[in-house]
């Protein structure tokens, strides 16, 4: 390793003040860091720091993605493997590496894309800006991706990242300052710019368009299949299209982006992310209690009305806590901790609302079936708002503690 | 030309830019601008409107009582818009429909009103005529780059003719969608704020 501090160390006058490559100093600042722990000490006391920081945070971040990625990636393979060839195909008898192997075609491109077009955005930013080039863009570019359906046009998944790191992140003023979930940004920008290739029931399953097809395959997502049907899960069991029950849309093996249709999987993430203390368990928590909340004020509403069993207002919160990406976007999406509520209260009361508007948005509108991705954006743009009330109730109570008020 | 008309003349076209800088009649400009041909025709009829509003009230401005100068100032500009919107209907039937309640609400379009009462109050017609002009200008001159690029990005087309050859028509060009839809005006809008702040520093508001 000592070889490669010293290349570091040998480049470094090239990059510092008045070096032929000065301009350039973001980027060897960021492949240094990247590499290894800066060696920047507090000049004032107090010194005492944690050993934590923006590089660790983000990895953690990235290896409690790893589960749901390598799993979207079996699942891309499996999915073209059902349309293609059998599509009663149990998923313990598909041929497991050639699904990944599939998958992983399917991914990785999008993910370089994502990586060289999101990346020079960044850096060029960050040049001009004159601040460092963050880690924060390693999950960004990986949440990204995992949002995305497997067949995306590569044009769509580069101008969607630059206007996801650009209007979502730099323009605030980079890393830590941006109001809106950057990744979040970047597909919602596809949403509605394309939206044919990122909305409907052909594109979830890869392959489609190319006559590869069997007859009977349809690429429907259950969260679209509740959203033209209602509430039929046993009409939805028995029909050959889709035979697709609760325990197979926790597991994951449906149709959907590529990285998003495993419940099981993000749970596995949201237990690293809660353990590791990076992501915040109050917001997944309010995400979960807001989605069962609404949920089931809308099965009273279904029942009182008298809309029948099959309405889609009668789906039961299993139900909506295992199709679309409620697991996904309440885990990884929301819990990002620049544009989430800061304050605990106000994390509650985020997360809640998250999950009230997904359902809200999933049920009740009749333009997007899915609803998570909007309402997380929604609450990133109110998040300082809920923070301020917080904090001025806070201030209030200790105020009337004191006796002041 | 003296200094006072060159910055009567020039300054809303740049620094005091009624959309970019004072943000007004934002409304407008989010509604009538997917197309480019549209764009134009509101930008006329708010010429219209304002140039002659503004000489109109200018030169009552010393008969105006002040406590009921805004229900003057309001009449003079619902008449001139009614005008606007009949000769609209009358010769330009269809682009008229597609500007649908958009030249009507130029009654309560914030520039009209705004010029109104901070210039045509306190000064004279020809100055004032002037003003209106400018502040048009500034106007239209926002409209048509949100219209443009609207066009442009959303369906391919110019003034109706395809630049771009779209995917349906057997070319290459896939339409954006979010142009189409009015936050893509917004974004449009905010980029130029965007430009325009950062070529000229001086406007940047203090943080």
């Amino acid at each position: 390793m000592k070889i490669l501090r010293d290349t570091l160390d040998k480049f470094e006058p090239l990059f510092t003040k008045g070096g032929k490559l000065e301009k350039l100093y973001p980027v060897y600042e960021a492949a240094d860091t990247f590499l290894y722990t800066p060696g920047h000490r507090t000049a004032s006391g107090p010194s005492v720091r944690d050993g934590i920081d923006l590089k660790r945070l983000m990895i953690m971040v990235v290896i409690a993605l790893v589960p749901a990625t390598l799993f979207g990636m079996w699942n891309v393979g499996f999915q073209h493997l059902r349309a293609t060839e059998d599509w009663n195909l149990a998923p313990t008898a598909a041929p497991f590496f050639e699904c990944l192997l599939y998958g992983a075609i399917k991914f990785i491109p999008v993910y370089a894309v994502t990586i060289v077009a999101g990346g020079t955005a960044e850096a060029i930013f960050s040049i001009i800006r004159k601040h460092e080039i963050n880690e924060g863009f390693l999950v960004t570019s990986l949440l990204f991706p995992l949002t995305l359906p497997p067949d995306i046009p590569l044009w769509q998944v580069a101008v969607g990242i630059i206007f996801g790191v650009v209007i979502g992140k730099e323009i605030f003023g980079g890393t830590g300052m941006n109001i809106l979930n950057p990744a979040l940004t970047a597909r919602i920008f596809l949403y509605f710019a394309y939206p044919v290739d990122i909305s409907g029931d052909r594109v979830w399953v890869s392959g489609s368009g190319s006559g590869e097809w069997i007859d009977g395959a349809t690429g429907a997502t259950p969260l679209a299949f509740f959203y033209s049907n209602g509430n039929a899960p046993e009409a939805m069991a028995a029909a050959d299209s889709l035979s697709i029950g609760w325990f197979d849309a926790f597991m994951g093996w449906i149709p959907g982006s590529m990285g998003e249709t495993s419940t099981l999987m993000c749970l596995l993430g949201a237990g690293i992310l809660i353990f590791s203390k990076v992501g915040s368990w109050r917001i997944m928590a309010g995400c979960g209690m807001g989605m069962l909340a609404f949920t089931l004020l809308l099965n009273f509403v279904a029942f009182a009305a008298g809309l029948g069993a099959d309405h889609y207002t009668a789906v039961s919160p299993a139900w909506h806590f295992v199709i679309g990406s409620f697991a996904f976007g309440s885990i990884f999406m929301a819990t990002d901790p620049v544009s989430a509520a800061q304050t605990n209260t106000g994390r509650w009361i985020y997360g809640f609302m998250i999950g009230a508007l997904t359902i809200l948005v999933r049920v009740l509108n009749p333009a997007y079936p899915a609803g998570i991705m909007l309402a997380i954006v929604f609450m990133n743009v109110f998040a300082p708002l809920i923070d301020h009330y917080v904090m001025k109730a806070n201030i209030r109570r200790r105020e009337v503690r004191l006796g002041l008020q | 030309m003296d200094k006072a008309t060159r910055g009567i003349l020039l300054d809303p076209l740049h620094e005091k830019n009624p959309i970019t800088l004072q943000v007004l009649g934002i409304c407008s400009a989010l509604a009538v601008t997917t197309k480019l041909e549209t764009a134009f025709v509101m930008s006329a009829a708010l010429t219209f409107v304002l140039v002659c509003s503004n000489t109109t009230i200018s030169l009552l401005r010393n008969k105006i009582p002040g406590s009921i100068r805004i229900i003057t100032q309001l009449a003079i500009i619902a008449s001139l818009v009614i005008v606007a919107d009949q000769v609209l209907k009358a010769f330009l039937f269809d682009t008229s429909k597609a500007l649908s309640v958009f030249v009507g609400l130029i009654i309560t379009n914030c520039i009209v009103m705004g010029r109104a009462e901070a210039f045509a109050m306190a000064n004279p017609p020809m100055a004032s005529a002037l003003d209106g002009f400018a502040n048009s200008m500034g106007y239209s001159v926002v409209l048509i780059y949100v219209a443009l690029f609207r066009e442009l990005l959303g369906s391919g087309k110019v003034l109706g003719s395809p630049v771009f050859a779209s995917v349906s028509d057997g070319g290459w060009y896939v339409p954006n969608g979010l142009m189409v839809l009015s936050p893509g005006a917004f974004f449009l809008i905010g980029i130029l704020i965007w430009i325009q702040r950062s070529m000229t520093p001086t406007l940047q508001e203090a943080d």
